[in-house]
């Protein structure tokens, strides 16, 4: 059994209090308790705050290029879908540089687990406005407000029938570590989007402002009702739901491709012999 | 023997269909075939041509003079019968084209009425029509009915029948018809293989054991996706269709990352995309090799034509300083080895290999005796499971002697295989300070390009070796530039300096002597700036005064180049 011993990676470069320290810790509490070692899976990341979160971490890590863990993850998994392979990317990082990539990685429902590191900030380059950013906001680059609509991560994901969709808070990490668990014992893509206050340079979703209004999904609420869970993806404002909001499990991307059918790619020997016939298909 | 048939008309009338058939025709009675497309971008109407050059000796490029001109359209006709050798002839059906040519050298043959007679239907029209050539020419029909049952296997034998009906009637009509054919065909050799450029990349990256490859379809580099889909089952291949080239180049990375040798192909416009990535793969020392197919630009450009001016930007490719090999195959056979060659470079160095061809390449068909296997190289350069297993620590970035870390796969040992696009210390973690930074520069750039420079091959001297005029060439310019230098041979001490691999340039440097000591040197490329030219200066400061430059999407043909060449020489 691993202990979280086991977990302890570098010492973080994130500022004091930030939200991302609550999303490490249940993390790896729920590496732990899922009995997880190491070695046994991926963590592909992108850049912004969340990147860094796979060397705080242990594990294998492959920390890429803004916007595009998913890709690469979406590479990994299919050169060996034995690797348990998790994506961290922040809301800048996977809404608005990499979004092409989520529609995509939702579509072909592959067995990646997407946590995103939503502040609804940009927190690395120092407090532009994030896709999920609020109407209004005033930023340095942002001299009028916020003028776009405010993305729903959420929402899309329910709209393109995402296999497993929730919304987690940094600041309830017990809650955050279950809907962990649940996304990596859940077959196919996982979206969780955690939201998580950035003390340097969001000051109007602080911890205090997510603490008066985020609320846990009652046990009563059903996540397999596609129309249903649309309309509570809605919900945004006073209060502010967490918990899994969407499920449904379809065949994932990997299964339905016969050449790893039989074994993992990566274990697939090549076989010399057989490149005479293929010569043969040119006589 | 030596003719050339030019098949032309609208997209969609099966241009290619009666291309390929008389190319495998050719290529199954054993004689050497090149063939070369021009096509719009488009799938219906317009103008396009296919044109064959078949002969009983090795033949590397097009004519511009053409021997039977198949006109299935008016429009091949108002553009090409200037193009027809004293002998020349024209076939086409007088009705479809609802005008008649009154002329000796001009075959009426009623394809569609032929097609509905002998075969039940008006799309038999392209199988009478290459009978037709073949009763031209005056060959045997054998070979032809045999190509037919083996193309239609699948599908029946009432197809069968029909179409080798269809044949034949054409066949006889042009056997009966055509008095003034005078064609001679030599007698037959052992059969060849037919391959174009794309298949051959998709071919050598088959047989150098590609596992992975993912793309976005672009002219004119889709054809190696097609060919590495079509054997993804047979070969346990993953192939996806990525949302976009950035995509592409990422999940090939993360593939190779897994443990699979992994593969991307593009044209300029995708492979610009691509960029971050190849700068990704080279901080993270992943190895790819990337197939870029030219084509003119700027932006969209000449979409299905040809050009050579990518070079540069393939060199310069990705931020920041790193090394890279470009590849650029003359031909389909050297296109077989090199994606060999670039597979095993990726794998031993850690790093991007780039297949530089363009659409002449890519879609014109060339004849072999025989591809030899034994000449490829399949070493497993990664980290084999049990020593990676046994392995006390393990640092997927650590220095070593050669700057090539060992590369292992994850999930195969309780070792952690970690890497970083950021700057990062042996373990892969991420670093700011700057004894690090130095050392990782070091590894990556100037340990591993000396080892690099070793395995580059020398350019290929064609021709003698104290010639008075060399040409310098790259890439598909190689079996145009052949021929030329074969017929100049007779008046000039002449010779062909063709690179296939041309970054980093060789260890070797013999030829630079070699360019150094010639009279004339003139350059050759497809592109409006030399830009072989520019790097063969930047790097070895040979300055070449004299350049014959096309850029107008259209390859050379032998007697064009020549007749540059004459201007050019009488100009000196």
């Amino acid at each position: 059994m691993t202990t979280l011993e086991d977990f302890k990676g570098r010492t973080p470069a994130w500022c004091p209090g930030c939200g991302n320290f609550s999303i490490l810790r249940a993390f790896n509490e729920a590496m732990v308790e899922l009995g997880l070692s190491p070695h046994e899976f991926v963590i592909v990341s992108g850049i912004g705050q969340a990147g860094k979160f796979p060397h705080y971490t242990r594990c294998h890590t492959f920390n890429g290029l803004h916007g595009r863990s998913l890709p690469v993850a979406t590479g990994i998994k299919l050169a060996n879908h034995k690797l348990k392979v998790f994506a961290v990317a922040g809301d800048g990082d996977c809404y608005g540089e990499g979004g092409n990539h989520l529609l995509h990685a939702i579509r072909r429902n592959i067995d990646i687990k997407l946590f995103v590191h939503d502040n609804q900030i940009y927190g690395l380059t120092k407090g532009q406005a994030s896709p999920t950013s609020m109407k209004g906001m005033l930023t340095k680059t942002q001299p009028f407000g916020v003028l776009s609509e405010q993305f729903s991560p959420i929402t899309l994901a329910i709209a393109l029938n995402c296999s497993f969709v929730a919304r987690g808070f940094a600041g309830d990490i017990e809650h955050l570590k279950t809907l962990i668990k649940e996304a990596v014992n859940h077959k196919g893509f996982c979206l969780l989007d955690i939201l998580q206050p950035c003390v340097s340079f969001n000051k109007v979703n602080t911890f205090e402002w997510y603490r008066q209004r985020v609320y846990r999904l009652s046990d009563n609420y059903d996540p397999t009702d596609r129309v249903k869970a649309f309309e509570k993806s809605l919900e945004w404002g006073d209060r502010i739901p967490i918990g899994v909001i969407y499920k449904k499990e379809r065949p994932t991307f990997e299964e339905q491709l016969p050449v790893i059918a039989q074994k993992p790619l990566v274990e697939q020997s090549f076989n010399f012999e057989k490149i005479r016939e293929l010569l043969t298909k040119f006589n | 023997m030596d003719y050339s048939i030019k098949i032309g008309g609208e997209a969609g009338q099966g241009i290619q269909t009666v291309g390929d058939t008389l190319s495998h025709i050719f290529t199954r009675a054993g004689y050497y075939v090149f063939t070369h497309q021009d096509y719009e971008s488009r799938i219906r109407g317009g103008h396009n041509f296919y044109q064959i050059r078949v002969s009983d000796k090795h033949v590397t490029a097009s004519r511009s003079l053409i021997d039977i001109l198949v006109a299935l359209d008016r429009e091949s006709i108002s553009q090409h019968e200037r193009e027809l050798n004293h002998n020349g002839h024209v076939l086409y059906d007088s009705s479809f084209l609802k005008q008649n040519f009154d002329r000796p050298n001009f075959l009426d043959v009623p394809l569609f009425d032929l097609a509905v007679s002998y075969g039940g239907s008006k799309v038999m029209a392209n199988i009478v029509a290459v009978g037709a050539v073949i009763g031209m020419l005056g060959m045997k029909p054998e070979i032809m009915y045999e190509l037919i049952k083996k193309i239609f296997k699948k599908k029946g034998d009432e197809i069968i029948q029909a179409n080798l009906r269809s044949a034949e009637a054409g066949y006889r009509y042009a056997r009966e018809k055509c008095l003034t054919c005078s064609f001679m065909v030599s007698g037959f050799e052992s059969p060849k293989l037919l391959i174009t450029g794309n298949e051959a990349i998709g071919a050598g990256a088959i047989a150098s054991g590609v596992k992975f490859y993912s793309a976005y379809p672009m002219t004119p580099s889709t054809g190696i996706f097609n060919f590495v889909a079509e054997n993804a089952r047979e070969f346990g291949i993953v192939v996806e269709q990525a949302e976009d080239e950035i995509a592409a180049i990422n999940m090939a990375l993360g593939a190779s990352f897994a443990g699979v040798r992994a593969m991307t192909g593009s044209s300029g416009g995708g492979f610009a995309l691509m960029v971050e990535g190849v700068s990704l793969a080279a901080m993270t020392e992943t190895p790819i090799v990337i197939a870029l197919a030219q084509r003119p630009g700027p932006a969209t450009g000449l979409p299905t034509r040809t050009e050579q001016a990518d070079l540069l930007f393939a060199l310069y490719a990705g931020h920041g300083e790193f090394p890279k090999v470009i590849l650029a195959p003359g031909n389909p056979e050297q296109a077989f080895y090199l994606t060999n060659k670039a597979f095993d470079l990726a794998e031993k160095y850690q790093i991007t290999v780039i297949i530089l061809t363009d659409q002449y390449l890519a879609d014109s068909q060339w004849s072999y005796e025989r591809f030899d296997l034994n000449k490829l190289r399949y070493q497993n350069y990664r980290l084999k499971e049990e020593d990676f297993k046994n392995l006390k620590e393990y640092k997927r970035h650590a220095f070593t002697e050669t700057g090539i870390s060992p590369l292992g796969i994850p999930g195969q040992s309780t070792n952690l295989v970690v890497t970083d696009s950021d700057e990062h210390d042996e373990e892969g973690h991420i670093i700011e300070d700057a004894e690090t930074r130095v050392k990782m520069v070091e590894k990556r750039l100037f340990k591993k390009i000396p080892l690099i420079r070793k395995d580059i091959a020398p350019p290929l001297l064609y021709g003698e070796k104290n010639s008075d005029i060399v040409l310098i060439c790259w890439g598909s310019m190689y079996g145009i530039v052949k021929e030329v230098v074969d017929e100049f041979r007779k008046r000039y001490k002449i010779a062909m300096l063709h690179f296939s691999e041309l970054y980093p340039l060789p260890e070797d440097q013999s030829w630079i002597e070699f360019l150094k000591e010639a009279k004339i040197l003139i350059n050759i490329e497809q592109n409006a700036t030399s830009q072989f030219a520019r790097l063969l200066r930047m790097e070895t400061g040979i300055n070449i005064e004299n350049h014959i430059n096309r850029f107008d999407g259209r390859p050379f043909t032998v007697d064009e180049l020549k007749e540059k060449l004459y201007d050019y020489l009488r100009r000196l």
